[in-house]
């Protein structure tokens, strides 16, 4: 029978003005090659909830390579999607900051990619929460 | 008994998160827990060799060894982070391992609890 551990990894730093949140893609995005230290049927299923100042890691027309040469938390947001994660983005802290769907990145279509990022109340997030194994912050 | 699983992004000079986390771990393997302990970012310069012990620095080689010595004690730093900060497989202190982020993640799946202590 399959084991699936839920990981969540929730985001609540800005984006470039530490590491953290980029870690919190790097490390979701782990998830696709964590099989090898695992038994047949057992694997990792993370969702990435974007709340408070992590919204801003969602922005569109991040300019990360050209400013610092470095890739953007948008295309770690892309590849995640690419990869079929779940991505939710909390509604009440885009509208605190005034952030409309439009600004976002919510799809990663542009590389192959058929999952899109869901903007949902804090509700929805916190009921993902619980029903997770654990629980990491950035 | 179980097992821990412990993450930390910060610093060992700078901030007193890893002590912490050394702490935390001392204190689980006392109780008989096992403890995994995964350094990535600014944290993977907790694995380098030859730091040298000043008062006004934190300073964590001697109780990892000990903690290595138990057996129930397994630290892994981030290889790419490590890298990327010019920290080679030579200058990785005794007992730890390097290895990329699945490893953190297979960890967790087999963890009683995971406690993510982030950087700053």
């Amino acid at each position: 029978m399959a084991t699936i551990k839920k990981l969540a990894f929730v985001v609540r730093s800005l984006p470039y003005k530490t590491e953290a949140s980029r870690l919190a893609f790097t490390h979701a995005i782990a998830s696709q090659t964590v099989e090898i230290y695992l038994e047949d049927g057992e694997n990792i299923e993370p969702v990435l909830c974007f709340i408070g100042n992590g919204v801003m890691n969602c922005l569109k027309n991040q300019q990360a390579m050209k400013h610092y040469g470095i890739t953007s938390n948008e295309q770690h947001m892309k590849n995640s999607l690419l990869l079929d994660l779940k991505v939710m983005i909390c509604k009440e802290d885009l509208d605190k900051f005034g952030i409309k769907e439009d600004a976002l990145i919510m799809d990663a279509e542009d590389i192959g990619g058929e999952t899109k990022a869901q903007i949902v109340p804090y509700s929805e997030i916190q009921k993902e929460l619980e029903a997770v194994d654990h629980i990491q912050l950035f | 008994m179980g097992k821990l699983t412990i993450g930390c992004f910060s610093s060992l000079v700078g901030s007193l998160s890893l002590d912490f986390g050394v702490k935390l771990s001392q204190a689980a393997v006392q109780k008989g827990h096992t403890v995994d302990f995964w350094v990535s970012s600014n944290a993977t310069m907790l694995s380098k060799k030859g730091q040298r012990a000043f008062k006004d620095y934190s300073a964590l080689a001697k109780p990892l060894s000990e903690l290595f010595a138990t057996g129930k004690f397994k630290a892994t730093a981030c290889e790419a982070c490590a890298e990327a900060r010019g920290y080679g497989k030579e200058d990785t202190m005794e007992g730890w391992i390097r290895k990329s982020m699945d490893w953190y993640l297979a960890s967790a799946f087999s963890a009683d609890r995971v406690l993510l202590m982030g950087g700053d």
